[in-house]
This record gives C-alpha cells, structure tokens and sequence, in this order.
C-alpha cells in the first residue's frame, strides 16, 4: 500500500516537537490576524510570510499550512459574528451564519463551521494523499503547449467566479500578467520595464503587491466609512455546543458539502468559491425538516454546508498546485512565492527529489485542521474579544506589521516605497470596482505562461496550431471554452450577477 | 457624449492607458517571431490585449445605460494621505534616506513615527492612547521580530549604536 507507507513517511516527518510546534503557532497567528474584520486569509498570509524565512523549508510550509488554515477560519468567525465576510468564499456563509449569531446562536454556528471544516479537512487531505501521485504521472506527459493552455482554463475559471464584469476581471489577470513580466527575461537577459532601477531588474515583489492591494487598499477603504457604518459585532456568544437537533440537521449537510467541495476543488480556477455556492445552492433546493428554520433566517445547515464544501475545496485545490506548479487562485498563489523563496519550485519533480516534504506538508495539513478543532473551539471567547478591539488601534498595528514584514523580505526599503504605491493602486482598484485577486494570480503565472508559450512555440517552430492539435491541450482549451459559454448563457449570467449581489 | 457607467469608464480608460505603455514599451526590446521569441513579444501582445479590452469597457461604459450611474464616489484623501505617508516614514527613519544624508534611526523610532502618523488616518485621535499603542507595538516587535524571529534590522538610531 503505497498510499499508507507514504502518509506514515509524512507523518513520521510532521510529527516531530518542533514541526507540531510550528503547526501550532501557525494556526495560532494566522486565526489571530484572520479574525481581524477587512482582512482576508490573502492578506493575512502575505502579512505572517516573513514570520517563516528564517526557518527550513519543511518549517516553514508546514506553518505556512498552519497560517492558510487559521486564516480560513479565522475569516468564517468574522463573517459569521460580524457580518463581514473577509474573502469570496465566505460570502454564502455569512447569509445564514449572521442570522444565526443575531438570534444568540453564533456557538452552534460557530461549532458547526469548525466541525464542518475539520470534517471536509480529513477527507480533503486522503484525497490529496489519494490522487497526487497518480497525477503526478500525468503531469510529467505535460509538454509546455499543455501547461500553457491549463494556465488559460485556470485563468478563465478564476475570473468566471469573480463578481462584478467579466471583462474586467479578465483586464485585471492580464494586467497581472504583464506586472509578472517587470524584470530580467531569463532567456535574454534583457531588463524588461525597470527604468534603470537596480531593485526592479529582480522583478516586482508578489508580498509588496499583495500587502500593498490586500492590505493598505482595504484599511484606506474601511477607513473611507465613517464609524458607525462599520460593522461591529455587540451580542453576546452563549452556548458553544449545538443541539442534538442540530447535530441531526447538520451532519448530512456536511457530508454533501464535502463530497461537492473535494470534486469541485480540483478544477483549477477558484474551487472553493464554487463549491461554497453549489453547496449552499444545493441545501436550499432540499426540503426542510419540520419545525426547521429556513434557509436566510438562521438555519444551521446553510452554515455546514458551505464551509464544508469551502474547506474540502480549499483542500483539493492544493492537488493541481502540488502535482502541477500550478495555483488555481490567489491564495496557492502566495503559497507558491512562498515556496520560492524556500527554493522550492513546485511542480510533478517536488514529490519524487523531495519526498518527505512533499508528504511531510501533506500530513501537516492533517495536524493543521486537528489544531484547528483544538484550539479554535475553546478559544472562541478570546477571538471574539479580538473583535471588540476598537479599529483604530488596529489599523495602525496592521500597517506596522506589513511595512515591517515587507522591509525583511530583502532588508531593502525599496520595497517599503513599492508597498506605498501599491497601497494607492489598490484603493483606486476599489473605487473603480476592480476585482484584485485576479491580479495576484496572473501576477504569479505571467513569468510562467511566457516560458511555456516560448518553448511551445519553439518546438512547434512558431505554428500556434500546436495548442489545439495535441488532444490534451485541445480539451484543456476546450474546457476553458466551454466555462466562458456557461456564463455568459444569459440565464446563466442573470444568476451569477444576483448571486453577488450584496443584501 | 454622456458616460453611462463612471467607475466603468475609468477603469476602462485605465486598461488602456497602461496596455498601449507596456505595448509600446515592448517595441523597444527585441521582438523576434513566434518560433523565437524576443523579450518584447509576449509584453506586446499582452499590452494589445489589454488595451483593446479596455478600449471595449471604454465603449460599453458610453453606451450601456446603467440604473445607478456606477459613480466613483469622492476619494477618502485623509486616510489615503496617512496611511501611505505613515508607510514612507517608516521606511525612512528605520533605513534612512542616504541621498540626503538622512542617518538611519532604526526599529524604535520608525515605530513611533509610523503609529503617530497612520493614527491621524481615523476618525479619532488622542495622542496618549497613541503613545501607548506605539509603547506596545515598539514591546512587541522588539520581542517578536528581533528577539525571536532574530531579523536583521536596525534597532537604535546610527549615532547612537554607532
């Protein structure tokens, strides 16, 4: 059994003191930061990065895993307690959750995000351990007319969830592309648009981008409303555990949330956002129990479900990440220029040069979500005195954290000035209701997709017919076809807009 | 002509702007053809894409009738102006600003900076509750970054550590 001598290789890795430890206070900073309303899990883990560079890379990722799962979490207990979901895939969570917490029962619904998540993690996690090394194999067949067109699906897939014009949001990941390409060309040396710049022929930092968008450019727009429009959570959180009843509504929606969430993680493009709305979707069309509350109004099971479904697809998005090098969204794809900097390239070669990482990071996961169950649940009194802290001595300690954090990424002040600028871009981002996160990605793929297109064409000796006639580039390409067909079929589309419309 | 939609239309105008730079500031690299590659290639066609989908934002923006009018709103320049002063003050007090013999001050003082000026960005300011804020995040960081992370940065102003 492959599968079993390959999760005991990993957890005989993470289950040392010290990488149990790093998990731990992983999960510990990165619910702290991820609790704090207007800052996503993005900007979290862009803030809590140079926390890991001075530790070795198997520390270091696990902790990472640690931060993206305390972050996730950390976001839910907002959206659900003040009404604020901090990143696009607690928007469905919220619908119910803060229904809940108005009505005294913020604890079950808490409770039942936890135990949804932790649930969807385990299963998440065997099918990661499960697939990642059959496709593995599959991956090594990927020429770069095949990645290429794979960074086109996951392009398309990532802006067909975005709210708001499509168009925009497709401007918005070639706009990424382009801020990607800033730097030395590999193949030429060239210095491309650094204006005679020694720090810009290094390429533009991806933390300065996303503290500078995710973080300046969120605080400078909450800071734009006046205090009393600012959410701010008062009631009182009686009662943690659920209800037997509760327990009766909420386990089947688990289940289904997290069968959903692992199948539509795996397609590149934002499958946690997906599956949280299928899922919430697909709850709502079955019939209530009697004397349940419907859906809008509190019911427990529109809380499950998503997060359920958020956290399997959370999880299964690592699969293309891990066997591919390719992050499916914004999130992997800060995970992916933390790797960098560990002098990890993700990709198919990670799991066969560098098993235990590989398989160490995996069983991480794992121990990430058990923390999370531990900690998150009796701790749940002091994360909600967090969000009591008046925001004005918390905005000034965030900007502190991310000026400090960014200044350690190179010990350089340059790049204190680029996160300044970034602050601005990202503001005016908001005013002109552009969607960041497909920035970010496209940020991280340009350099890739340039190479892959490059050596596809070498090969093809400049015929760009070289990516519909291989049959596993067409279908890729096709697939990607086939997303953009579905949503902008009009009954499609009126769906889509009233499902991001804010109420 | 009347625009439809503001916040489209500047964004729209936007894409453009910044398509047509990196597009013309391909053509002064090596463009080279499909089979080889210069450096100016891909840019150039990534800032034609650009442009051109901004040009049709640009378009829809004049022409499709929105309910709202999508207006951008007036700009927050207060906290806009702290925030992003704070930062810049940060970086030069903790690194100093060489070109103009600004010495280094270090971690300590950039923090006070930072925290008094990105303070004036709320709605409130009382200076005392700044002052201890700034007292606990100069603790904390001390700890966190110097003491436990062991960051390399400079703590105590030049003339003073030498």
């Amino acid at each position: 059994m492959d599968l079993i001598n390959n999760l005991s290789l990993g957890f005989g890795v993470a289950f040392t003191f010290q990488n149990l430890a790093y998990a731990f206070i992983g999960c510990l900073l990165g619910t702290l930061i991820g609790v704090l309303p207007g800052i996503g899990p993005v900007a979290t883990i862009a803030m809590l990065l140079p926390a890991t560079y001075a530790l070795p890379p198997i520390a270091a990722l696990i902790m990472l895993a640690g931060i993206y799962y305390g972050a996730q979490y950390g976001g839910s207990t907002t959206a659900i307690l003040v009404n604020l979901p901090g990143e696009s895939s607690s928007v469905v969570t919220v619908i119910d959750g803060y229904q809940m917490a108005r009505k005294g029962r913020a604890g079950p619904a808490l409770a039942a995000a936890g135990i949804g998540s932790f649930f969807a993690g385990c299963v998440g996690t065997l099918i990661l351990a499960a697939f990642a090394a059959p496709l593995t194999e599959v991956a090594f067949k990927f020429g770069p007319a095949e990645y290429f067109s794979l960074m086109i699906l996951g392009l398309i897939g990532a802006v067909v969830l975005a709210s708001g014009s499509l168009l925009k949001a497709v401007g918005m990941i070639v706009l990424g592309l382009l801020t990607g390409l800033v730097g030395t060309d590999v193949n030429s040396g060239v210095a491309r648009y650094s204006f005679d710049i020694p720090e810009l022929t290094d390429g533009i930092g991806f933390i300065t981008i996303a503290m500078g968008v995710f973080g300046y450019g969120e605080i400078i727009a909450n800071l734009a409303k006046t205090e009393d429009k600012r959410e701010v959570f008062t009631g009182k959180v009686t009662g943690l555990f659920p209800t037997k009843e509760d327990f009766r509504n909420m386990i089947p929606a688990i289940l289904r949330g997290t069968a959903l969430g692992s199948m539509l993680g795996i397609l590149p493009g934002g499958g946690a956002l997906l599956s949280a709305f299928a899922a919430y979707t697909i709850e709502k069309k079955t019939k209530l129990r009697p004397g349940e509350v419907p859906f809008g109004q509190g019911n427990i099971r529109g809380v499950a479900a998503p997060e359920s479904a958020n956290n399997a697809g959370s999880q299964t998005s690592f699969i293309p990440l891990l066997t591919l090098g390719i992050p499916p969204n914004a999130v992997m794809a800060l995970m992916v220029g933390a790797m960098t900097i560990h002098n990890i390239q993700p990709g198919p070669q990670v799991m066969t040069s560098n098993p235990e990482l590989f398989w160490g990071l995996i069983a991480s996961m794992w121990i990430g979500n058990a923390m999370l169950i531990i900690l998150n649940l009796p701790l749940i009194g002091m994360w909600i005195k967090l969000l009591t802290v008046p925001y004005r001595w918390l905005f000034p300690a965030i900007i502190l954290f991310c000026a400090i954090g960014v200044y350690s990424t190179n010990n350089n002040t340059f790049d204190i000035w680029m996160v300044g600028a970034f602050g601005v871009i990202g503001y005016t981002f908001i005013k002109l209701g552009m969607e960041p996160a497909p920035l970010l990605l496209g940020f991280i793929l340009g350099p890739m997709m340039e190479e892959n297109l490059r050596r596809a064409l070498l090969l093809s000796r400049g015929d760009w017919t070289v990516f519909v006639t291989r049959g596993l580039s067409a279908s890729l390409l096709a697939a990607a076809v086939v997303l953009l067909i579905i949503v902008l079929l009009p009954s499609v589309k009126s769906k889509r807009e009233e499902a991001f419309v804010e109420d | 002509m009347k625009i439809k939609s503001q916040k489209d239309f500047y964004s729209g105008l936007l894409y453009t702007l910044v398509g047509a730079a990196f597009a013309y500031g391909a053509t002064s690299y090596n463009i080279g053809t499909g089979a080889r590659m210069g450096p100016g290639y891909f840019p150039l066609l990534l800032g034609s894409i650009l442009a051109v989908i901004g040009a049709i934002i640009l378009f829809k923006s004049l022409v499709v009738e929105t309910p709202t009018g999508d207006e951008v709103g007036s700009w927050a320049w207060k906290p806009l102006f702290f925030i992003i002063a704070g930062n810049l003050l940060f970086g030069i007090l903790l690194g100093g600003l060489p070109s103009i013999k600004f010495p280094a001050m270090g971690l300590i003082v950039a923090i006070y900076g930072t925290t008094l000026i990105v303070s004036m960005a709320g709605d409130t300011f009382k200076i005392k509750e700044v002052l201890i804020l700034a007292t606990i995040l100069s603790v904390m960081s001390y700890l966190a970054f110097i003491l436990l992370l062991k960051l390399q940065f400079p703590v105590w102003p030049t003339f003073i550590s030498g």
